[in-house]
């Protein structure tokens, strides 16, 4: 039997080769995934130095395209934004401009003051062209001089406080545009948030089946948060140095179009040289990159392994393996930090070339009277002013990148297909019965591979059906298909007479408590997880519960008791006591149709006795189905159904079967026949799912 | 413990460390240099349109940049170097603790942690040691220089740097300040956030089947609004930041221009020493909030310090003999002598009084319910756990006076968790001996039941193993573990649960493959199944710790009522009788 080892409740085709593979992940059970989450490496601190893995987007402009499209709904706000950021950037654009006619007054106070009073400015240039000091005349006579006269202060104090206020408006219409941008953002994401989990639920359950959970998890975690991150500071900031790098372009030249060019030069420049380091260190990054995560995987394999490695006597060789491996991490981190670490003084470097050069040049300038020297000030300031932003620039565009790779990821997330939408035309009578009846149910998880076909039977109402068969038989897919967790190709499934297609979810699946094969509880106290089977249960009911599935046995032994927090860890409580748990949470939910999947596979034979008799309790008046490996559980069931491949082969009661000497009789023989059960069912395979997180 | 960490690790890097100090200085003095040049431009230069001056200035100015830019560069390439060369024997010292530790070591952390602490903790304290020794040294150099430099243009301004600088930061430190715990909270708020979903996700079909969507969603709702609450309020703060910044620079350089213009005006000082002290301030402040920025990062990288430091400073609990005896035989004879044993931190002990022989060509089997301590007893033998009292003795020596090697070549488990290591097949299997050759792997698989889907696989003993084993089924992967243990050819087999995952015909056909490689081997076999050890020589029922009954399966079929329920919950009635 070569898929004996597959796993029934991952229902991705448990024959067909193409689902293995998710079969396979997935199968492997919620310990794992955690396992895989858990410890992804510097996730959480990648970001912070701008040397994340560089993800790149498929569809680049339409995906950023619809990024955008989720801040329509915040047209005004954002049009308020860029308003306040031009305003903003006007501002200090034109500052240094005001700050260098300040510059100007002193200095026209210091030359005015050398020249004796009396005379007016111009008899002083003619003066001096006559003793031929020509540069020192036309210096003079763009200077704004009145001979004798000191620092003009009441001009130097309006020129200031006009700079002051200007500065203070921008500062303040920044500080607001980031304060008004953080709510708008934050009003977005939340949105996005709400909509990716409204999402998951109305997903089809074949979705989850079909990917890996480590996936559909970090497009609703990690690249939700990743969008965050760029909205809130990638955007701002690149509206802001974009249109900063365009106003003091336009200020340079107005000032003096010579000294922008020679600025403009140094940005081709820089842009050269950064482009050249950029890309080099961005090569070695994503080594340094490739090396932490194979480090931190073999750290992790080693940690989790330890046990083995001891046992083996692995020590020395896991130590030679990891010095190996640090040894190239130390290699190329090296290489990346010291790459990377050279674009700053490189890119200085070209910014003191302009300022050297502005210096020189603009000097000349004075000097001829081709400038006034306030405005050289002014442009040192442009000029340094300039590369900032620049720089800004192109670790805010790497930032968006990635930002727009992760909307690219949530919008196909949140673009996938939907479950059915809801057709309720019928209720239920308010006293449901249990009848169960499947007529002509045809099914399948992928259309090339049929799994349950022309499938008819009924439960009658009180009984209790028990469905064996090896692995891949269909006998999760049948009781799954009572939940509509699956549409039928075929055929239809009533309860209570009652077409279940007709009945909303909801309704349909508040009748019935079903108890998994994988003991799922979320993070929260033993308390709180059997009260999910009925929110508004009081303690009593909560107790009786716990009581009746032997839960509250082991709770007492616990420190905190019912306040136990059951985490992802779980070293707490035992894989078959959470499976206990999961049965009172049922138990409390007091459902008039009982499913059973495998409920007590993970609990020790003994206990299970125990849980039988509550079982046995919690099914009495009610529809149930059980699937379980062991069969003594099923041994008592009213109508036993045998399944192969999709079909029920035998239909009964215990020993209406046996009499048969048909499948169901090699089944049972198999149990304590042991060693020469060759033909037996894989009935403990189902083990599989359980066992890896116990 | 980030000083204690930051001194032990970086001690053979100092030189390097000096290297950087000295490449820094030079290169931050290369930086203060310029202004004074410009100023002399002015001073020297344009006030007496002495074009010559400015050229030749202009020339040493340049000259000046470009030691400015190599002295940085040098000074880059230290402190990579140092700083990437500490984080390597940093992370190196945490695994090697790590691999010396017993696993009652380890248990006191708990593995996640561990791995963190390896990972994570190491890279923030790296990170920090990265910063400081590109900017942290940098920054307080620039700062006295710009300072001295200040002065030197006119000491009657320097009040100007006294008031600016304690007022940047005095205003950056207190929004820092607000912001971290912010932050803290903001990272707890997304954690749980992200932990809802994926509990939604994990849980999906109970989630549907008791209709909980509306709770769930409830659920996320709250988390989501608590998130963008702290992220609000984070915002509010921090887009104060730089306007907060930006205002202290200008006021600063306003202040310059008036008061420094009356000094110009006065004649105490001249137009290019103005525009210098302008420069050094806006310097001098630059790296005061450089300086800011980076300290917020020692409270951080201090904590994963203290975290790693915790790491170090165990000592292992389970010490190698310095005086180990070389026992006689080497045929694998177990022995338990009055063994008692308990969890660090437990109140109870796992296992008391615990005596039993295991011969070798005998097995063993164990059984017990869940927590009898089945799989405590198991781990005393590779010594993953001394006993607390009583011994453990293997070829009737004492498992404390053996040398590892000894234990390790005659003892090999099979873990009730069957781990596998990323990797293939074949890598897996020589895990315990690399040296053993295809065909004794061929031969484990057969005998493990394995070799059919190995040689199903397209790569065959070549096939990928992804971490931890999650791409074959929990099944498949218990006996690639059952073949890895086989492949050590060991004198003593410990098979915890290994077969829990098998069908029922496959645990059969293992169990008679393995009779014949075991033969001459002691076995140990912890069961849930009675069909499992049923055959065993000897069968010691546990429970709450102790041994309750022993004998065979017959016998005890007889003598022992909790044998009996247990072999009653698994089989009918008609077939025990």
């Amino acid at each position: 039997m070569s898929t004996n080892e597959k796993v029934e409740l991952e229902p991705a085709g448990p024959e067909s080769g193409a689902g293995s593979s998710a079969a396979g992940s997935s199968g492997a059970g919620p310990g794992d995934d955690f396992y895989e989450e858990e410890f992804t490496p510097g996730e959480a601190d990648g970001g912070m130095f701008g040397n994340l893995p560089a993800k790149k987007a498929q569809h680049f402009w339409p995906s950023a395209k619809r990024l955008m499209g989720l801040l329509k709904p915040e047209r005004t706000g954002i049009i308020a934004v860029l308003a306040m950021v031009t305003v903003a950037v006007v501002l200090n654009v034109v500052a240094p401009r005001i700050l260098g006619q300040a510059m100007d007054v002193i200095f026209g106070g210091v030359v005015g003051k050398q020249l004796p009073a009396g005379g007016t400015k111009e008899q002083f240039v003619e003066g001096l062209r006559a003793q031929g000091q020509d540069n020192f005349a036309d210096m003079l006579a763009k200077m704004n001089v009145v001979p004798g006269a000191g620092v003009d202060f009441q001009q130097l104090a309006f020129l200031i406080s006009v700079v002051l206020v200007m500065y203070f408006v921008a500062n303040i219409f920044l500080w607001l545009q980031g304060y008004v941008l953080n709510v708008l953002v934050m009003r977005v994401v939340r949105r996005l948030r709400d909509d990716t989990e409204t999402k998951l639920n109305r997903l089809p359950l074949n979705y989850f089946d079909t990917r890996q959970r480590g996936d559909i998890l970090s497009r609703v975690t990690n690249d939700v948060d990743n969008i965050q991150q760029a909205l809130q500071q990638a955007f701002a900031q690149l509206v802001n140095s974009a249109l900063t790098v365009i106003g003091i372009v336009i200020m340079m030249f107005i000032v003096s179009w010579q000294l922008a060019l020679i600025a403009l030069v140094a940005l081709p420049l820089s842009a050269v040289a950064a482009g050249i380091i950029g890309s080099r260190s961005q090569k070695l990054f994503a080594a340094q990159w490739k090396n932490t995560g194979e480090l931190n995987g073999q750290i992790e394999e080693s940690f989790s392994g330890h046990d083995l490695v001891r046992v083996f006597g692995r020590d020395a060789d896991m130590l030679a393996r990891f010095d190996e491996r640090n040894e190239a991490l130390y290699q190329a981190s090296f290489g990346a930090q010291f790459v990377s670490g050279m674009i700053m003084p490189v890119m200085q470097f070209v910014s003191y070339l302009s300022y050297v050069g502005i210096a020189v040049v603009g000097g000349l300038r004075v000097a001829s009277g081709g400038m006034s020297l306030g405005d050289a000030t002014a442009f040192i300031q442009y000029s340094r002013e300039f590369t900032q932003p620049l720089g800004q620039m192109a670790g805010m565009a790497n930032m968006l990148q990635s930002g727009v790779a992760s909307a690219e990821r949530v919008f196909e997330f949140l673009d996938a297909e939907e479950q059915d939408a809801e057709t309720a035309t019928e209720q239920l009578p308010a006293k449901t019965d249990g009848h169960v009846e499947f007529r002509h149910v045809t099914f399948s998880y992928t259309p090339d591979k049929p799994l349950i076909e022309d499938l008819s039977f009924t439960a009658e109402p009180g009984h209790t059906v028990a469905i064996v068969g090896p692995t891949g038989a269909g006998k999760t897919t049948l009781v799954n298909l009572v939940m509509r967790f699956y549409e039928l190709q075929g055929g239809s499934i009533t309860l209570d007479g009652v077409d279940i297609t007709h009945l909303s979810r909801a309704e349909l699946r508040a009748k019935v408590g079903m108890v998994l094969q994988d003991a799922w509880l979320f993070g929260g106290t033993i308390y709180d997880n059997i009260r999910y089977g009925k929110l508004d249960a009081t303690e009593d009911q909560v107790m009786e519960a716990a009581k009746a599935t032997f839960v509250d046995r082991f709770v007492r032994a616990l420190p905190d008791g019912y306040n136990t927090i059951i985490d992802e860890e779980g070293n707490n409580v035992s894989a078959g006591e959470k499976q206990l748990i999961t049965i009172a949470r049922a138990f409390v939910a007091n459902p008039s149709l009982l499913i059973l999947d495998e409920a007590t596979s993970s609990v020790d034979t003994r206990t299970e006795v125990l849980v039988q008799k509550a079982m046995a309790a919690l099914r009495t008046d009610r529809t149930s189905f059980v699937i379980a490996h062991r069969l003594s559980t099923i041994r008592d069931a009213d109508t036993i159904l045998v399944m192969e491949a999709g079909r029920i082969v035998e239909q009964g009661a215990h020993a209406q079967l046996l009499d048969l000497k048909g499948a169901y009789y090699r089944l049972y023989m198999s149990q304590f026949a042991g060693e020469d059960a060759e033909t037996a069912f894989s009935e403990n395979t189902a083990n599989d799912a359980t066992a890896v997180h116990s | 413990m980030l000083v204690t960490l930051i001194r032990r690790f970086s001690k053979p890097y100092l030189p390097y460390i000096g290297a950087v100090v000295f490449f820094q200085l030079a290169s931050t003095i290369a930086a203060l240099y310029l202004p004074s040049l410009n100023a002399q431009i002015i001073d020297e230069g344009v006030s007496r349109g002495d074009t010559d001056y400015i050229w030749r200035t202009g020339g040493v100015m340049l000259g000046v940049a470009l030691v400015q830019v190599a002295t940085a560069i040098a000074g880059v390439y230290f402190g990579s170097k140092a700083a990437m060369a500490f984080g390597r024997d940093l992370r190196r010292g945490v695994f090697r603790q790590v691999s010396s530790f017993s696993a009652k070591d380890v248990n006191v952390f708990g593995a996640p942690t561990l791995i963190t602490r390896g990972t994570n903790d190491v890279q923030q304290v790296q990170m920090l040691m990265l910063m400081g020794l590109n900017f942290m040294v940098a920054t307080p150099i620039m700062c006295i220089g710009g300072i001295f430099m200040a002065l030197r243009e006119d000491l009657n301004l320097s009040w100007l740097v006294w008031v600016s600088v304690p007022l940047l930061v005095v205003v950056v430190g207190y929004i820092v300040v607000r912001l971290m715990p912010l932050f803290r909270s903001m990272q707890k708020k997304i954690d749980r956030l992200n932990g809802i979903l994926r509990e939604q996700i994990i849980g999906i079909r109970v989630v549907r089947a008791f209709v909980r969507e509306p709770h769930e969603a409830e659920r996320f709702g709250a988390a989501n609004k608590e998130l963008t609450d702290v992220s609000l309020k984070i915002g509010a703060l921090f887009v104060l930041m730089f306007p907060a910044i930006g205002m202290i620079l200008h006021i600063s350089t306003a202040a310059v221009l008036w008061f420094g213009g009356q000094r110009v005006d006065a004649g105490e000082m001249q137009v290019g020493s103005l525009t210098a002290f302008l420069q050094y301030l806006l310097q001098i402040l630059m790296a005061v909030m450089m300086g800011t920025f980076m300290a917020m990062m020692i409270p951080r990288a201090s904590v994963c310090a203290d975290r790693i430091g915790e790491v170090l400073d165990v000592e292992p609990s389970i010490h190698e003999t310095l005086t180990p005896v070389a026992p006689a035989a080497k045929a694998g004879r177990v022995e338990f002598r009055n063994v008692s044993f308990a969890y660090p931190g437990a109140e109870a002990p796992v296992l008391s009084g615990i005596s039993f022989t295991a011969e070798p060509g005998q097995t063993v089997a164990i059984i017990g319910s869940t927590g009898a301590g089945k799989t405590s007893l198991l781990s005393l033998l590779p010594r993953l756990y001394d006993a607390d009292s009583g011994e453990v003795l293997l070829d009737g020596v004492p498992l404390t006076q053996l040398d590892r090697s000894e234990i390790t070549q005659r003892v090999a488990m099979v873990p009730q968790r069957p781990y596998l290591f990323s990797g293939t097949i074949e890598h897996n299997l020589r895990f315990g001996r690399p040296e053993a050759t295809d065909e004794q792997l061929w031969d484990a698989l057969t005998v493990a039941q394995a070799a059919d889907f190995v040689r199903e696989k397209k790569d065959g003993l070549g096939a990928r193993i992804s971490q931890g084993g999650t791409n074959v089924s929990g099944g498949q992967r218990q006996r690639l573990c059952i073949a890895r243990a086989l492949v050590t050819e060991p004198k003593v087999f410990l098979f915890d649960d290994s077969f829990s995952a098998l069908d029922v015909a496959t645990d059969a056909r293992l169990r008679r493959a393995l009779k014949s490689k075991t033969a001459d081997a002691t076995v140990i076999i912890v069961g849930q199944r009675v069909s499992t050890i049923a055959d065993a020589d000897q069968i010691l029922v546990l429970d709450n710790g102790r041994i309750v009954d022993r004998g065979t399966h017959e016998e005890l079929l007889q003598s022992s009522s909790t044998y009996q329920e247990i072999v009653e919950s698994q089989l009918t009635a008609e077939a025990v009788a």
